[in-house]
Parts: C-alpha cells; sequence; structure tokens
C-alpha cells in the first residue's frame, strides 16, 4: 500500500490519523517495506474499526496484518463498556480460541533422529486430522455443559491431562462468564464428535527443534535450549466456534440498526457489549474459548500416548498455550487511568510482560511466553511479552506470518506430493491425508514470518527468544 | 445476448486467506445453485461426488445477499454434522424463502481426497446482482 496515507511514528509504527467517521487513530506495526507490501484493503479495514461505537486510544494492525473480514487478521481493538463499547462477532473470527501450544519433550535432535519416522506414524495414528475425522469422544448434554463451562479442566476432570497443566494455560484453562445456554443446538450437534480432532487447513500438529535462541537469559527461565524438541499443537474451537461465529454475525447484522450502530462493513457486526444481544455473544464465545482449551488439552493427552509408544521413558511437559481469536476484559491504562476493556484480538496473541498480574507465578518475572505459529516447513518462534506492549497495543503481538498466495494459485504451482517429497529432501517428515492440503499449505505459499517477528521485536511488541524448525507436521 | 443462452457455471475467485466462490446463471436460484458446487469444489472435486443421498434443506433472509449467507451456511452445517458432501442442487426461491435438496454422498477421505473443511461463509464480497445482461451472479468467500 502507499507509505505516503501515513505519518510514520517511528521506525516501526505508522499512523492513520482521524478522518471522516474514525473515532481514533489507526496504528500499524510494520517497517517501509513491509507496509509497502500489505495488501490496501488492511488500511480499509483499519479506518472501519476505527469508526465503532467506544472504540479507545487507537485501531492497531499486527506486522503480520492482512486482508481479513472486515476486521484484518493482526487486528488488536479495545472498547470500553462506559463510553457504549460494543462486543463484534466479526472482530473475533469464525475460529474462536484458536491457538498455539507448545510442549516440551526433554529429548534432543540426536535422540529422536532414529525414532523419526516412528513417531510420525504415531502421531497421525493417533491424533484425528483432516475433513471427517471424528474423535473417540462423543458429547451428551451433560458433558457438553461440563466441556463449555470448564474448559481444559473439564478435559482434565475427564483424564486427559494433568494438573500442573493448567497454570499454563491462559485463564488457568478455564474462562470465567461462558454461558452455555446461548450456545445453540446446532453449534453442539456440530462439536459432539469433534473434540480432540486437529481440523484441517493450517491447522497442524508439529514436532519442531529449538534451532536458534536470541534471548539466551530469557529462553533458560522458559527451559529452551538449542537442539531440544517440542511439539506445538495449532487448532481451535472447530466446529462449536464457527457455528457460533456464523449465527452471532448474522444477528448482529440485522440488529444493527435497531441499536443505531452504523456498520462500515457488514463483517464488522457488533453490537453493544450493553445490549442483551452483546451479553449473549460474550457468554457463547466465552463457551468456545473454553472448547478450545479443553480441545488443545485433549490432543496433548492423545500427543502424550502417541509418544509414549515411540520414547516410553519421556514426559512432555506443557510449556504454554496461547490463544489469538479473542474478545477478553482486561485492564488496561488509557489516559493515565486504569479501564476495564474488552480487548478484541483477531489473529493476534496476548503478549502481557514481566510482573502483569495475569500472569502464573511461572512466568510473573519474565513475561508470558507468546508462541508463534509457522506453517508447515517455515520456523516458528518463541517471543516473550514486553512492559512496552501494553502502552503499544494493550499487550499484544503478532500471532504468524499469513499467506502470501491464495489456495488456488497454491494449488496450480504445487503438488501436494512434491511437496511432501521437497520437505522430506530437507529432514521434515510430512503426514497428511489430504496431498492437495498439502499443496495448499506449501511453505511458499506464506509470508516469512522471520520478518514479521523481527519487526515485533523491535517494534516492542514482544521480544524474541527462540525460533523452532519443522522435523514432523501432522497436517490437518 | 439472451441471459438464456448462458449455461449455469461457476468458478473460484482469490482471496489472500481464503477462497471465493461464484455461481453464474440464467436464473437466481441457478446462480445459488452453482455458487454451491463451487462451494463443494473448495472441498473436493465435484465430479468425483455421486448423488446418492439427498437432503432437504430450508432457510429465509431479508434480501438476497443475507439469503446466499444464509444457503451457503446451511450447507456447511449439513456437511459437517451429516459427513456430506453434495455435487448438485435444485432450488427454488420465492419471496426470501429457499426451499432446496442437496445431492450427494457421504465423505470418503480415499475417494474424495477432501483438502480443507469449510467454516463458514463470510460478508466479504458477497454480491448478489443481475448484470445488464440479465445474467444472474452470487459470491461470497468462505473462510477454510
Amino acid at each position: 500500500m502507499d507509505i505516503h496515507q501515513f505519518i510514520q511514528l517511528d521506525e516501526t509504527s505508522w499512523e492513520i490519523q482521524p478522518i471522516g467517521a474514525m473515532r481514533v487513530p489507526g496504528i500499524i506495526y510494520a517497517d517501509a517495506q513491509l507496509l509497502l507490501d500489505m495488501d490496501q484493503k488492511v488500511y480499509e479495514q483499519i479506518i472501519n474499526v476505527a469508526t465503532l461505537p467506544g472504540i479507545v486510544e487507537a485501531a492497531y494492525a499486527m506486522p503480520d496484518a492482512h486482508w481479513g473480514y472486515g476486521f484484518p487478521i493482526g487486528g488488536v481493538a479495545a472498547f470500553d463498556p462506559d463510553q457504549g463499547g460494543v462486543v463484534s462477532a466479526g472482530c473475533v473470527g469464525f475460529d474462536i480460541s484458536c491457538g498455539v501450544r507448545t510442549l516440551n519433550t526433554g529429548l534432543n535432535m540426536a535422540e529422536l533422529q532414529p525414532h523419526k519416522q516412528a513417531l510420525a506414524d504415531a502421531l497421525y495414528r493417533t491424533v484425528p486430522a483432516g475433513v471427517g475425522s471424528r474423535g473417540k469422544i462423543h458429547l451428551n448434554h451433560k458433558t457438553m455443559h461440563g466441556m463449555l463451562t470448564g474448559g481444559a479442566q473439564w478435559a482434565l476432570e475427564q483424564g486427559f491431562g494433568e494438573e500442573q497443566d493448567l497454570e499454563r494455560i491462559e485463564e488457568n484453562g478455564c474462562m470465567a462468564g461462558a454461558e452455555p445456554r446461548y450456545v445453540s443446538p446446532r453449534a453442539r450437534e456440530r462439536q459432539k464428535d469433534e473434540m480432540g480432532t486437529l481440523g484441517s487447513g493450517n491447522h497442524y500438529l508439529e514436532v519442531q527443534r529449538i534451532a536458534e535462541i536470541f534471548d539466551q537469559t530469557v529462553a533458560s527461565g522458559f527451559g529452551l535450549r538449542v537442539d531440544d524438541v517440542v511439539i506445538s499443537i495449532h487448532c481451535g474451537s472447530r466446529g462449536l466456534g464457527h457455528q457460533i461465529g456464523t449465527e452471532f454475525l448474522k444477528e448482529m447484522v440485522m440488529a444493527a440498526v435497531q441499536h443505531q450502530i452504523v456498520l462500515p462493513d457488514r463483517e464488522l457486526a457488533c453490537a453493544p457489549l450493553a445490549s442483551p444481544l452483546g451479553k449473549h455473544y460474550l457468554g457463547a464465545m466465552r463457551a468456545a474459548i473454553n472448547c478450545a482449551l479443553a480441545n488443545r488439552q485433549i490432543i496433548t493427552h492423545l500427543t502424550r500416548q502417541a509418544v509414549a509408544t515411540v520414547f516410553p521413558d519421556i514426559h512432555l511437559d506443557l510449556f504454554y498455550d496461547v490463544s489469538h481469536n479473542t474478545c477478553k476484559l482486561e485492564q488496561h491504562r488509557v489516559d493515565g487511568r486504569k479501564k476495564a476493556l474488552y480487548v478484541h484480538r483477531k489473529g493476534a496473541t496476548r503478549a502481557f510482560g514481566p510482573g502483569h498480574p495475569d500472569l502464573p507465578a511461572v512466568f510473573k518475572e519474565i513475561g508470558q511466553p507468546v508462541l508463534i505459529g509457522g506453517s508447515m516447513g517455515t520456523s516458528s518462534y518463541v517471543l516473550c511479552g514486553t512492559s512496552a506492549s501494553e502502552q503499544n497495543s494493550f499487550s499484544s503481538a503478532c500471532h504468524g506470518a499469513g499467506r502470501a498466495m491464495s489456495r488456488s494459485k497454491a494449488t496450480k504451482q504445487w503438488q501436494g506430493k512434491a511437496v511432501v517429497g521437497q520437505l522430506a529432501a530437507k529432514g521434515i517428515v510430512i503426514r497428511s491425508p489430504s496431498m492437495r492440503g498439502v499443496a495448499e499449505e506449501a511453505p511458499l505459499a506464506y509470508k516469512d514470518v522471520s520478518v514479521v517477528v523481527d519487526i515485533a521485536d523491535r517494534a516492542g511488541l514482544a521480544r524474541k527468544v527462540a525460533r523452532l524448525e519443522p522435523v514432523i507436521c501432522i497436517k490437518g | 445476448m439472451d441471459s438464456n443462452l448462458i449455461k449455469p457455471h461457476w468458478e473460484h475467485f482469490e482471496h489472500d486467506a481464503d477462497i471465493g466462490i461464484r455461481g453464474i446463471a440464467p436464473t437466481l436460484e441457478q446462480a445459488f445453485e452453482q455458487a454451491a458446487v463451487a462451494m463443494t469444489a473448495v472441498v473436493t472435486d465435484p465430479l468425483m461426488v455421486s448423488d446418492s443421498k439427498a437432503v432437504d434443506i430450508q432457510c429465509e433472509a431479508t434480501d438476497n445477499e443475507l439469503l446466499l449467507v444464509s444457503w451457503i451456511n446451511e450447507l456447511v452445517y449439513v456437511m459437517a454434522v451429516k459427513g456430506l458432501l453434495f455435487n448438485r442442487y435444485q432450488i427454488i426461491i420465492n419471496n426470501g424463502k429457499l426451499s432446496a435438496t442437496a445431492f450427494g454422498e457421504a465423505v470418503n477421505r480415499k475417494k474424495h481426497h477432501p483438502a480443507v473443511e469449510i467454516k463458514g461463509a463470510t460478508f466479504t464480497d458477497l454480491h448478489v446482482y443481475q448484470r445488464t445482461d440479465g445474467v444472474w451472479v452470487a459470491q461470497c468467500i468462505v473462510d477454510v
């Protein structure tokens, strides 16, 4: 896009001054090149978000921002309930609480190497992935209610996981304020056989090698060493979240006139936080967050089972679990005063800095781990929340790379089998039920996440700690 | 050109993260049917899908664009909970009410190699309109 549309605040921040109906400025974190390469639609979408009622400070775009639905993916916006603020189904997105969870294996690469194929097979057999896959868990009305209110804590009670997992999950594994009564029968129906499944698209389970450490002190505090092996899981709230997103998006579009909200884009469908519809959505969306947390908890259990068949003597410790499509009530400082705000992050990760009261004891001094997922064949990163990001972006950072190429272009350019072969030559083992899916997710179809992470670091959104390289990828 | 000379067809169009579906046909109903075939084509090759099962679908909305989103979302829901793929549709639209039969079969991962599941239809690039030559176009982006 044209960088002359912006006022450059510093090396990595660019402001769109309020024009027209904008209530606050827009701020994009990028360097000049990244900004030039961004879609003009990001500019338009940030302007639209800045017009929504009750938005405070600014509408933000993270360095990985790209054209989303109404709200850019990589967007952050906070709303004040005391100023007529809104909650937006569009600003959370369809895959509510999609996120990344990373497990430490205690293995190093030399120990993994001889068992790579066996581990890939065991994981592929054990963790259901891809279209039409079903889990072994079937929820009835009672267990569905427990899952929607209890999240990972519920999963633990069902025997999936360990007590010490919980403190390493945002919200201690259970999102408060979930109201299952606002989760429709259809959303439940879509989920009842999908617990413990990865899904498809860009969702994956990856065995990774820690390839590089940037901050030795923080890495030691996180327990990360070069050549260690970790396992990362990227997935969300599955059919339940998608259905809740679909239903509330439509309802909020239809109710906008009644709420006297002018929607600059129907995809920004929202309702006042104080309205019944706004409250119902919050209750349902929080239940979907619990669904995602429970889902990743069950997949963790399955992963532990699969790994135990190959490495019976090791234990997988949960390192951390972050969500990147959420709306959460958080305390932030606005004009020098603490305010309770509803922070929407879509394709953006919460990144609390050292000392934040909501952090568990284990990360209180260091800051929150920020897990940035790559794509099959490209690097992932571990970052650490900073104190500066509180002022910069309501304590938020990027979440991944974003696509550089559409799915249809990718399938025209590559064949799944060839992609698997090329990755095998680099020592990366792929298991997937769909070769077309592999082609659509080819590494070169994604932007270089390294550039995005560098900017996040330089902009003070989060600090670079470690780079991870894929070794095995189970692709949905 | 007479709009009736246009053969109903579908196509995909580009979106950064996801994919656009578009039906083009002489009638609104056929454009909706073709948009739905385009949706199946996001998942698998529609020619690989047989039509041994039929499912009735109803939905309604206050305008044609909302109706397209509702129609695609109904299909996404039925596909997800019944584990089906569809290759052909018969639709009647009357005063904002859509009544349809979708024909297809159960997903078979070996036969269909489904690439991706669809989360939902979006309001992005959502347009339902009649071109000046009378041809109907129905399109939106689906989130995958």
